[in-house]
């Protein structure tokens, strides 16, 4: 994987950058592939099952890959006492899907983040990194419908 | 171009000072709360208006840090003439350049309305919101551009780093960081000059200092604002500890959902490299440091120093045994400094202005300023900077501005999962280390949740025994298991499945947890259990005896009903029930079949009347 390679020599392939190129990996293809751990743990020479619990123990890293949208749900103190929990319930009666998965036709990944320090805009909801503040179950309905009108433009060729 | 003596620089901040004082200014917030209200639609906007009136040449326009009061944004303030305006829309900022810059005319429509007297008030002090601050660490925030060296130069930046390197040695710096009585700001409020003095003692080569970024506390941002706000002066402050400690590399580890605080840092290294403040013989001393940023990857377990350490190491981030200290044994076993964002924020301040005058500042005990989020359910959300000292009741009820009627407050949540809920009783407390500690919260590194009549605190233990449950790094078993088995008590208390001896357990359980954790999350966990049996013991006796939850918060124990003398029959509510739970026709009161409704409560979110009501 020539991405992975070009990440490792940004950094230097050494123990202490590692978490740093997981990241970067991340950002750059959304989850973390086996292949690219794999060759990470070659590379910098450390045992896979130590990426592996690097990848498993914070937060910011996914093992499966995440959909077309991702909406993330701010469960920061401030969010939770005013409705971000409720917030989460509709988004699972909405997608059907369970939080921090994927809908099965790949649109939507859903998941919770614990505070992004926006308080006053609570209660959060960010799509595809825009924030949406002070959000509520019937304005979440009426963004998600208007993601799945939008689709995107892989799928209307295909 | 690098400045090599002090003369230099006092020259230098001359110059940029009398270059831009004559220039009026508009100052767009760009804090993460105003810009997700569309400050930087509202910056182009007005880079746009002014090339079109003409006036892009003589009228300065500032991209700023957090100014502070984040439930108006986007805020825009203007000088020389001092005119504050709040919730400016794109749409607005024709009227701004047409009507404020050119004419000279307030626009009314835009100013802060004092809550006392209803009036429209001009300048941010006529605000109680920011009449009653003290901004010392703040006090460059939403003034300066944090992406341009040159403003903090031009207000004396990096004059305490000149002025230590070139006229004092290193132990002279650490007695006056001592005498001024700084403790630290990341929540623990251990004695800052204490620390650096046990770090340049430590023997050892190489030293390091780190600021810790890694603010995982829910509904905290005062080290966001701050790093994204005057960057600088967390640099200098970093810079001028390293020298006294005798450390030669620094590391600022700031957490990777921070994204604007990382760039800004990102930019601020480079400039502070351009000028020589960091690099190889700073101010043409021997003295050579430089400052790499490390991202956090998400955990709030890497806000206790040790697994901060790890983490930097690259490893997962789990805390060790303390002795040794990272003061002897840091960073791949060097010692190291670790110390809050807020913390290196002062440093310059102090050498500024000396000791006396932070010591004069604050209480016996606890000197200076704190910087608090106040968030919640609080008129004023924002962001505040305060004398210690100061009581609850003003930080909540002054500069807050209270609960937005018709609610009242009834416990203020402080210092995140670690601390502890202070009911309104003790509101009269003076903020300061020791008096919250007390109180069974702490100072913590300055969150401040408050909480009103709709609040359910057992709810809020549950809430966050869930956050640090899954926090917990597992290492240690108290906190690995105890938090879960917390976690679950709570759940059947706010279910309503609870016993009288399910809250004695839990009392027990708390205590062991406390006593027997390896690191500080698991020693604080309780801390939201504890203080809430407290001091609403009466609110989990409802749970327990009459299964009923007196906030109306827990899903099991509530029924939304509707009111049908206020139910107007608008038929507004039909539709987006999921359940399809609501009957009833145009003009007659609806209701709710309890047996389908499963308590989304979307139908009181969009009655417009009020008549849907928690029972």
């Amino acid at each position: 994987m020539q991405e992975v390679e070009a990440i490792i020599e940004r950094y230097g392939a050494e123990r202490r950058h590692v978490i740093a190129i997981l990241q970067d990996i991340q950002a750059q293809f959304h989850y973390l592939p086996q292949e690219a751990l794999r060759e990470v743990a070659v590379r910098v020479g450390i045992p896979l099952i130590d990426l592996y619990s690097i990848a498993t123990f914070y937060n910011c890293f996914s093992l499966v890959p995440r959909g077309e949208h991702v909406i993330r749900v701010c469960l920061g103190t401030a969010c939770h006492l005013k409705g971000g929990t409720r917030l989460v319930e509709a988004l699972e009666r909405e997608l059907g899907v369970p939080e921090g998965t994927m809908t099965s036709d790949g649109q939507f990944t859903f998941e919770t983040v614990r505070c992004v320090g926006a308080c006053a805009l609570a209660p959060l909801v960010i799509i595809d990194g825009r924030y949406h503040p002070k959000m509520t179950q019937r304005k979440l309905t009426q963004v998600l419908a208007r993601l799945r009108r939008i689709r995107p433009v892989a799928e209307v060729i295909r | 171009m690098k400045v090599r003596t002090l003369e230099q620089l006092g020259t230098l901040a001359e110059h940029l000072r009398t270059a831009r004082d004559h220039k009026p200014c508009v100052r767009v917030c760009g804090g993460t709360g105003c810009r997700a209200r569309g400050s930087e639609e509202v910056l182009a906007r007005f880079q746009a208006l002014l090339q079109e009136e003409g006036l892009a040449e003589t009228v300065e326009l500032k991209f700023t840090g957090c100014h502070g009061l984040c439930e108006r944004g986007p805020l825009v303030s203007l000088a020389p003439q001092e005119i504050f305006y709040q919730s400016v829309e794109a749409d607005d900022v024709r009227a701004i350049v047409t009507e404020t810059l050119r004419r000279g005319v307030v626009i009314e429509r835009l100013l802060a309305q004092d809550p006392a007297t209803g009036r429209r008030v001009r300048r941010e002090q006529e605000l109680p919101f920011y009449r009653r601050q003290y901004r010392v660490v703040l006090r460059f925030n939403g003034v300066i551009d944090p992406t341009d060296i040159r403003e903090y130069l031009a207000l004396g930046g990096y004059r305490a780093l000149g002025t230590v390197l070139t006229r004092m040695a290193p132990d002279e710096v650490i007695e006056l960081i001592e005498r001024s009585g700084l403790r630290g700001r990341g929540g623990a409020g251990f004695p800052t000059g204490k620390k650096w003095r046990l770090a340049r003692a430590a023997p050892g080569a190489h030293k390091y200092v780190i600021c810790n970024g890694d603010e995982g506390d829910p509904g905290a941002f005062m080290d966001r604002s701050v790093l994204e706000g005057n960057p600088h002066s967390v640099i200098e402050g970093m810079a001028i500890g390293a020298y006294a400690i005798g450390a030669t590399h620094g590391i600022i580890y700031v957490r990777e959902e921070y994204p604007l605080a990382i760039r800004t840092l990102e930019i601020a290294l480079a400039q502070a490299r351009e000028y020589g403040f960091l690099g190889e013989e700073i101010f043409g001393s021997a003295f050579s440091f430089d400052i790499e940023i490390v991202r956090g990857a998400g955990a709030f377990v890497a806000g206790e120093e040790t697994a901060l350490i790890a983490a930097v190491e690259g490893k997962v981030s789990e805390p060790r045994q303390r002795p040794p200290y990272p003061v002897h044994r840091g960073v791949w076993g060097h010692p190291t400094v670790i110390n809050n964002v807020e913390t290196w924020a002062n440093v310059p301040i102090i050498i500024e202005r000396g000791p006396e005058w932070f010591a004069n500042l604050g209480t016996a005990t606890s000197k200076g300023t704190k910087i608090f989020s106040l968030v919640g359910k609080v008129a004023n959300t924002g962001l505040v900077e305060i004398p210690m000292g100061m009581t609850l009741r003003e930080l909540i009820e002054e500069i807050g501005g209270g609960a937005p009627p018709p609610r009242e407050i009834k416990a203020v949540q402080i210092g995140g999962p670690s601390g502890g809920c202070v009911p309104k009783a003790l509101f009269d407390l003076p903020i300061d280390y020791e008096s919250l500690t007390e109180a069974g919260a702490m100072m913590g590194s300055g969150g401040l949740i408050v909480m009103d009549d709709r609040t359910c605190m057992v709810d809020v233990a549950r809430y966050f025994m869930d956050f640090l449950r899954d926090e917990s790094c597992g290492k240690c078993l108290p906190c690995r298991e105890g938090t879960h088995r917390m976690y679950e008590l709570l759940t059947a208390i706010c279910e309503g499945r609870a016993t009288e001896a399910d809250l004695e357990l839990l009392e027990e359980l708390a205590q062991v947890v406390k006593e027997t954790s390896l690191c500080g999350l698991g020693q604080t966990a309780p801390n939201p259990v504890l203080t809430t049996i407290r001091y609403f013991r009466h609110e989990y006796e409802a749970h327990i005896r009459e299964r009923r939850c007196p906030a109306g918060v827990c899903k099991a124990l509530i029924r939304y009903v509707i009111n049908p003398e206020r139910c107007t029959g608008c038929l507004a509510c039909l539709s987006p029930c999921p359940q399809g739970a609501i009957r009833g026709q145009l003009k007659q009161p609806h209701v709710i079949d309890q047996d389908r409704c499963i308590k989304c409560g979307i139908c009181q979110e969009v009655c417009q009347f009020g008549a849907v009501e928690v029972v």
